[in-house]
C-alpha cells in the first residue's frame, strides 16, 4: 500500500509532481538574479558591478526555461494558450502568463538590449559574415551610438530596473501566492507564502550568480574580485537571515497555535519530510551558510579561505532553497486533507515528470547562459577586447 | 395489418426513435429553466449501510476509470471522544461494499462522500481557464473540452472530490448527474440508494421535501470553517467526520 493511514481515495495519486518543485526554483533564481543586478543600477552598489551583466543573462536564461516544468506538466499542454487567450481573471495561476509576458518582454529583453546595444553596433561593424547578420538583426535596426543616444539608453535602462524591481517581486510572489492562497491545505495556506517565496528566491539568485561569477572567472583564468564577492556575501548573509527569520516565524507560529492540521504537519517533519526539511533545508542550506557568512563578517578570514567558504555556502544555499520548493510542493501533497493519513511520492527516473526531465530542466539555463555569454560576453570591455 | 409503403415509412422512423429508447426513460421535463432550480444533496448518515451501490452506479452512469472515484463511501470507528482519532477506511471507495469490520466497541457508521457543488467553490476560483464553472442551477462542472489538465482545481479541492481522467487528461469529479437531472431525472447515486441515504435536493422547489427536512432536523456540511458555501447537506453527522 503507498499510504499509511487513510487517505480520500482520490489523493493516493500525487498531482504535482518534481517538475512543479523546479519551476518555483527556477522562477527564483530569475527574481534573485534581478535583483542582485539592480543593486548596481538603481542603488548604486558599485562593488558589485562585475556582476551586473551576468546576473542579467543569468535572469534571461533561467527565464527562458521557467515556463518549460509547467507545459511539461500540463495534462493537455496543447491548449496552454487558452490560458492568454481566454484566462480566468480570478485565478492566480491565470495571471502567470501575463506577469511572465510582462518580465521577459518589457523588463528583462528590453534591458539586456539596451544595456548591450552600444556591443551589438559595434559587433554588428567588427564582425564578418553570419556574425554580422546576427548582431545586424540583433541592432533591431537602431544603431545611432551617439552620445544623446547612449544617454538615452541609460535613462530607459535606469527607468526599466525601477520597474523591474516590483516586477520580480511580482514574479516570485505570485508564485508564493499561488500556494499560499489554497485555503485546503494547511501547510501551504499562510499569507506569509509569497514573502518567504520572495526573500528565499533572492537568496537562491544571489547564491547563483556569485557562483557562476567564481566558476566563470575560474574558468576564464582570470582573477576574482574579493571587494565583489565579498559585497555579494554580505547581501546573501542579510537576505538569508530575513528569510530565516520569516521562515522560523512561519515555524513557531504553526507550533504555537496547533490548529487541526499540527499533528498531521508535526509527524511529517519528523518522518517524511525529516531529510529534505530539517537536514537539508535547515540545517545545511540554511544555518550553516548563515553561520559561516557571519563568522567572515566578524572575524578576519585570509583569502583563499574566504573564497572556498563562500562556493560552499552558494552551493549548500542552492541545495537549502531547493529543498525548501521540495519541502513546500511535495511536503504538501504527503498528507491527506482528512489528516488521517500520508502517502508517498515515487519519482520516476524516465517519464515526462520523471528525474532526467527535472534535471535537464535545471540544466538547460546554464547551457543558454553559455551561448549568450558567447554572443553578449558580460565581461568587462577591456577584457573582451584583449582576448579577441 | 402493416403494408409494404408503411414498413418503408416507419423503419426510418425506428433508427431515429432507437437512441431515445436505449435511454430509457423518455424525458420528464424537456423544457427545463435553469434559473428555477438550485441543486444540492442531502445525504442520511444513519441511513447509510455501505452497500456501495451508489460508488458502483455512479462508475456505471459516468464511465468512470477503474481506481478513481466521483463518489465513494468512508467508514467510521469511533471509540473515544472527538479528541481521539477515527478509524477510517474506504477501500477502493467502497464499490464493492466493506468487508466486516476489524473493529469491536465504538460506534460505527458509514458516510457517502461527493463533490460538495459549493457556491463558493475553491476549485472554480483557481481554474485559470474557467474550465471548471458554475451552472445557474447550482451545479459545479467541468468542461473537458477545454480543461488543462493543470491540477490546480484539485489541489483548492478541501473534500479530495477531484482527480485527473487518466485517460483524457484533464480534471473530473461528480457532475451531480447534470445530464439527468436536466431531464428530469434523479442522480445514478440517489436512484440506486437502497434506503434513500441520498437524496437529490432541489432548494428553488418548493414542493421539494428538502425544505421540510432542513426546517424540522439537525444538519450539517463537511469542513464549515472553510466557507466553500457546501451544498452537500448531512444529517447526523459525527465531529470525527473530515
Amino acid at each position: 500500500m503507498p499510504f499509511d493511514g487513510f487517505m480520500y481515495p482520490n489523493e493516493v495519486e500525487l498531482q504535482w509532481s518534481v517538475l512543479i518543485v523546479v519551476y518555483p526554483f527556477v522562477t527564483g533564481l530569475v527574481a534573485g538574479a534581478f535583483i542582485l543586478a539592480s543593486l548596481e543600477r538603481i542603488f548604486h552598489v558599485e562593488a558589485v558591478k562585475p556582476t551586473y551583466r551576468l546576473a542579467l543573462l543569468t535572469a534571461l536564461s533561467f527565464l527562458l526555461v521557467a515556463p518549460l516544468p509547467l507545459q511539461l506538466h500540463l495534462g493537455r499542454p496543447e491548449r496552454s494558450l487558452e490560458m492568454y487567450l481566454t484566462p480566468h481573471t480570478s485565478s492566480a495561476m491565470a495571471m502567470f502568463g501575463f506577469v511572465y509576458l510582462w518580465y521577459l518582454m518589457a523588463v528583462i529583453l528590453l534591458e539586456v538590449w539596451l544595456e548591450y546595444r552600444k556591443e551589438i553596433v559595434l559587433l554588428s561593424q567588427s564582425t564578418t559574415g553570419v556574425k554580422r547578420l546576427m548582431y545586424r538583426v540583433l541592432t533591431l535596426g537602431s544603431s545611432n551610438l551617439s552620445e544623446g543616444a547612449l544617454k538615452v539608453d541609460d535613462k530607459v535602462g535606469w527607468v526599466i530596473t525601477l520597474i523591474g524591481i516590483p516586477s520580480a517581486f511580482l514574479l516570485h510572489g505570485y508564485v508564493g501566492f499561488i500556494f499560499g492562497s489554497i485555503k485546503a491545505n494547511p501547510w501551504w495556506n499562510t499569507p506569509l507564502m509569497p514573502v518567504v517565496f520572495l526573500f528565499s528566491a533572492m537568496v537562491s539568485g544571489i547564491a547563483i550568480v556569485l557562483l557562476i561569477y567564481m566558476a566563470s572567472a575560474h574558468l576564464r583564468h582570470k582573477v576574482i574580485d574579493m571587494r565583489c564577492v565579498d559585497t555579494i556575501a554580505q547581501y546573501l548573509l542579510y537576505t538569508f537571515i530575513i528569510d530565516f527569520g520569516l521562515e522560523m516565524l512561519d515555524l513557531i507560529h504553526r507550533i504555537y497555535e496547533a490548529d487541526e492540521s499540527f499533528h498531521s504537519l508535526n509527524f511529517m517533519m519528523h518522518t517524511k519530510l525529516f531529510f529534505s526539511q530539517v537536514v537539508l533545508q535547515i540545517a545545511l542550506g540554511t544555518l550553516v551558510p548563515i553561520l559561516t557568512l557571519g563568522f567572515i563578517q566578524i572575524f578576519h578570514v585570509p583569502e583563499q579561505v574566504r573564497k572556498f567558504c563562500y562556493a560552499v555556502c552558494g552551493t549548500l544555499t542552492i541545495i537549502g532553497i531547493f529543498a525548501m520548493r521540495w519541502n513546500v510542493v511535495i511536503g504538501g501533497q504527503l498528507f491527506s486533507k482528512s489528516f488521517l493519513g500520508y502517502t508517498t511520492y515515487k519519482v520516476d527516473l524516465i517519464s515526462r515528470e520523471g528525474e532526467l526531465i527535472a534535471a535537464g530542466l535545471l540544466l538547460l539555463p546554464f547551457f543558454i547562459l553559455a551561448v549568450m555569454v558567447k554572443i553578449l560576453p558580460p565581461w568587462p570591455r577591456d577584457e573582451v577586447n584583449a582576448a579577441d | 395489418m402493416i403494408t409494404r409503403r408503411r414498413l418503408l415509412l416507419l423503419l426510418p422512423a425506428a433508427a431515429i426513435a432507437y437512441p431515445y429508447v436505449l435511454m430509457g426513460t423518455p424525458e420528464a421535463a424537456p423544457n427545463y429553466d435553469r434559473a428555477k432550480h438550485w441543486w444540492g444533496m442531502l445525504l442520511q448518515v444513519d441511513k447509510c449501510i455501505g452497500c456501495g451501490n451508489c460508488v458502483r452506479a455512479c462508475s456505471a452512469e459516468n464511465n468512470v476509470p477503474e481506481g478513481y472515484y466521483r463518489t465513494w463511501v468512508e467508514r467510521y470507528h469511533v471509540t473515544g471522544g472527538p479528541e481521539e482519532p477515527p478509524n477510517v477506511d474506504s477501500p477502493e471507495g467502497g464499490i464493492k461494499g466493506f468487508p466486516p469490520s476489524p473493529y469491536t466497541g465504538g460506534k460505527n457508521f458509514f458516510v457517502p462522500k461527493m463533490c460538495n457543488h459549493c457556491v463558493d467553490s475553491p476549485c472554480t476560483q483557481v481554474c485559470p481557464v474557467g474550465a471548471t464553472l458554475h451552472t445557474p442551477d447550482g451545479v459545479v462542472l467541468v468542461d473537458d473540452k477545454y480543461c488543462l489538465g493543470c491540477r490546480y482545481c484539485i489541489q483548492a479541492c478541501p473534500y479530495g472530490c477531484r482527480f485527473l481522467n487518466p485517460v483524457k487528461r484533464t480534471a473530473e469529479k461528480c457532475s451531480l448527474c447534470y445530464h439527468r437531472i436536466t431531464k428530469g431525472l434523479t442522480t445514478a447515486c440517489c436512484e440506486n440508494c437502497p434506503t434513500g441515504a441520498r437524496q437529490l435536493a432541489d432548494l428553488k422547489n418548493p414542493d421539494d421535501p428538502i425544505h421540510e427536512f432542513l426546517r424540522t432536523h439537525s444538519v450539517q456540511v463537511l469542513k464549515p470553517h472553510l466557507a466553500t458555501g457546501a451544498k452537500a447537506y448531512y444529517h447526523d453527522l459525527d465531529g470525527s467526520v473530515r
